[in-house]
């Protein structure tokens, strides 16, 4: 685009915003319209259980002709906007740099199928996951630099122990899902037998989280085995739907046995996280004193945290030499072309109960994880909005992608946690506003709106793991995973 | 033998709502090939429009009589649900058509998340016990075990079946329902020779919506309480119901409701009430392992 038409974009531009007026106004009532439908009971009135407990209703109009007002707002700009928004987008950018602006807008806008791979970007991918690995591998020390043990310890423990253990979930199922391409909805079954498997263990026999670690990994894994060979045959949505099942049975099981897990009420006093055998707690044989420290629950957090990034890291670690193995070869394989795959000579049946095993044991590693950060599991943290949130970072950060699964699991579960922040909120809305119920609402709008916006993830593109002369980066349009 | 009569009248009635529920699953599924997951959490929500509207009927306008009542919040919670699975179908589901398989099944299952935590902010989470209403009882036999058949249960069992006659009309005989077919077979087909495909795909999401919310008037009636978090089970359960009857077959969605109706209270009246949830799950993985096309189902061939 060069400087000389620049007039007519502008002139079309105020011609569109007068003729869009009319129609515009038309759709946003109409859309106004729906949305006051939508909220005719649900919201303009609520409710409520008096004493007898008997329900009365409490007329909510305000807030449902405001919730009208607002849609009718939003797709009213929206209208207007879409009318001519490529061309202000446009002139912006012929404005901003004469022409070249617009140029580079449209060379952009064209470009965004397959990257061009040029120095800056090989150099960028290369240093950038090292790089951020050193960045939280110094997060605490720096939030403990910054706020002092007494204010770090919520940032420590609800921010970086939460995120990483949801980076190393998205890890573990990204094996299943992202490369062998079977869709998973029940990985939050695996994570229930690491967790119970370290809560049993430990409480029955003693037995110390070092010992337990290994074998809760080989009993999830075993039981990724055990349900992932009836499922075999299964591609897909049906695949998903009967993982789901299986997932939704572990959890049955361990409600109803009450015998073995203690039902709803669950297992509690389980033994905390030690440092190699030194317990963190006040006393003369405690980390602290050993160590000449003044006692604060912060090292035990701290000592958490590393050791979730450790497992994070040896799952990504196993994820990474694995692809390059030819194992890890047939997985990729088998998302693509599962009749190809057969034709070829791979065993599919090995290849699946390998991937499914592998995750398993990955998800086994951080249940009992959970269980040695909680001191107490019960079924209640095992239910299958875990196991779609784990699905939701895994498909959100582009399937097959390590740094955006982590990407996304920073996003999908600090985002939720910064709502109980928002206390300020309180002094807008009065003090019965309660940003954190919110939280599942946003987070399942979210989902939708992040699937609309980028339905390849946050990094859609991938570099092969086996290439002729140069790597280059695949557009995740050309990877059709999820067939199953 | 009484206690056999017995239970397979709850189950009948059970059977009901689940089928009700499992075609709007089977419609889905079969014109776009997704599981919408976000069904069950319609039906709950379609169950709370009901009882509010019931409410305003009769707290607010004074109306006195029932069977009126009753039709104004049949046909109210109907067009209220089928405006609510529209607008989901145009804002989350159809700028996702012919994109990569996974990112409509993401996008229900946030719209799953996001309606029952709806629910939840707009209308607290505690339980909402419905206002009671008159039940006649009838009782079948005599003797030491009286095997009983509820008003509600025959209101339930009727309306089902009137609803279903109708709806089967509507798909085998009329210009909509040959237009439904039509797009399940082959959409670019039926794009070609003329048919408004994305008007089509609206119109199945706004009748399975009109059956759910049919299901959750029945529901509301049947158990007299409702809450938030109730989507999920019987949502599950009705998908299940349709994979059994053959995932895009109408009658094979009902049948696989009866069915799944039949045995959870079988289950639940000669084994434990504690698995029977655990019952409907091995269902689940059983038909589809060993049978995925279900019992009225086409097998699906795949070409390579």
């Amino acid at each position: 685009m060069t400087a000389a038409p620049q007039a007519t974009p502008l002139a079309q531009a105020a011609a569109a915003t007068t003729s869009q007026l009319v129609p515009a106004l038309r759709t946003s009532f109409v859309a106004a319209l729906v949305a006051f439908g939508l909220s005719f009971p649900i919201i303009s009135y609520h409710a409520e259980s008096n004493i007898n407990n008997e329900l009365v209703l409490i007329g909510r109009w305000p807030l449902s002709f405001g919730f009208a007002a607002i849609v009718f707002a939003f797709v009213f700009l929206r209208q207007m906007a879409n009318a001519d928004w490529r061309i202000w987008f446009d002139r912006v950018g012929a404005i901003a740099a004469g022409g070249m602006g617009g140029a580079l807008v449209q060379a952009a806008r064209e470009g965004e199928g397959v990257a061009p791979p040029s120095r800056a970007r090989a150099w960028f991918s290369r240093y950038f996951g090292p790089f951020m690995v050193g960045v939280v591998a110094l997060f605490p020390l720096i939030v403990l630099g910054m706020l002092g043990p007494a204010g770090s310890l919520k940032w420590i423990n609800n921010y970086g122990v939460q995120i990483m253990i949801y980076v190393m979930l998205g890890w573990g199922l990204n094996i299943v899902v992202g490369l062998a391409g079977l869709l998973d909805l029940g990985y939050v079954a695996f994570y229930a037998v690491g967790a119970y498997s370290y809560a049993l263990l430990s409480t029955t026999f003693g037995l110390s989280f070092w010992i337990c670690l290994p074998l809760a990994g080989t009993l999830a894994a075993m039981w990724g085995i055990i349900l992932g060979f009836p499922v075999l045959r299964l591609r897909g949505d049906y695949l998903a739907i009967v993982t789901l099942a299986f997932g939704e049975i572990i959890r049955l099981v361990l409600v109803n046995w009450v015998d073995l897990t203690n039902g709803y009420a669950g297992i509690s006093g389980i033994p905390h996280v030690s440092f190699f055998g030194i317990p963190f707690n006040d006393e003369d044989n405690g980390f602290a004193a050993i160590f000449h420290l003044p006692y604060s629950p912060i090292y035990r957090t701290i000592f958490l945290f590393y050791l979730i990034l450790a497992l994070a890291l040896l799952t990504n670690l196993v994820t990474l030499r694995l692809r390059r193995l030819p194992i890890g070869r047939a997985w990729e394989a088998l998302r693509e072309d599962e009749i190809a795959c057969r034709s070829l000579g791979i065993n599919t049946r090995n290849t699946k109960l390998t991937a499914f095993a592998l995750g398993a044991m990955f998800g086994g590693f951080a249940g009992s994880f959970f269980s040695v950060r909680q001191g107490f599991v019960s079924p209640e943290s095992f239910t299958f909005i875990e196991s779609a949130t784990v699905l939701a970072i895994v498909v959100l950060g582009g399937m097959g992608s390590q740094l955006g699964v982590a990407v996304a699991a920073a996003v999908m579960i600090g985002a939720p946690e910064l709502m109980r922040e928002l206390d300020w909120m309180k002094r807008i809305f009065g003090e019965d506003f309660d940003p954190t119920q919110y939280r599942l609402l946003l987070f399942g709008a979210a989902m939708v709106v992040m699937m609309i916006w980028k339905p390849r993830g946050l990094v859609s593109t991938r570099s092969p793991s086996i290439f002729l002369k140069e790597r280059k980066a695949v557009s995740g349009d050309l990877v059709k995973e999820g067939h199953g | 033998m009484a206690n056999f009569l017995q239970q397979l009248i709850n189950g009948l009635t059970l059977g009901s709502i689940y089928g009700l529920i499992a075609i709007g699953y089977s419609m889905v599924y079969g014109i776009i090939g997704m599981i919408n997951f976000a069904h069950g959490d319609l039906f709950m929500l379609s169950a709370f429009i009901a009882l509010i509207v019931f409410m305003i009927l009769t707290q607010l306008l004074h109306l006195g009589s029932l069977p009126i009542a009753f039709v104004v919040v049949l046909i109210g919670a109907m067009a209220l649900t089928g405006l609510w699975n529209w607008t989901i179908e145009r804002l989350a589901y159809r700028p996702l058509r012919g994109s990569f398989r996974l990112a409509p099944l993401i996008s229900a299952i946030g719209m799953s998340i996001f309606l029952s935590n709806f629910v939840q902010v707009v209308q607290g989470p505690r339980n909402k016990p419905a206002p009671q209403l008159p039940n006649h009882v009838f009782k079948l036999t005599g003797g030491a075990y009286d095997v009983t058949l509820s008003l509600r249960q025959i209101l339930i069992m009727v309306v089902t079946a009137v609803l279903l006659a109708g709806f089967w009309y509507l798909v085998q005989y009329t210009s909509l329902g040959r237009a439904q077919r039509a797009c399940d077979q082959d959409r670019k087909m039926a794009a070609l020779l003329g048919v408004d495909v994305d008007a089509t795909i609206s119109i199945t999401f706004v009748i399975g919506a009109a059956l759910a919310a049919v299901a959750g008037v029945m529901f509301v009636i049947y158990y007299g309480v409702v809450n938030f978090a109730d989507g999920f089970v019987p949502g599950v359960k009705a998908f299940t119901a349709a994979v059994l009857g053959g995932i895009g077959s109408l009658p094979g969605a009902v049948l696989g409701g009866l069915l799944i109706g039949l045995i959870e209270v079988f289950w639940s009246s000669y084994f434990t009430t504690d698995y029977k949830d655990v019952a409907a799950f091995m269902i689940l993985a059983i038909t589809l392992i060993f049978m995925p096309s279900g019992i009225l189902g086409r097998p699906e061939v795949e070409k390579v």
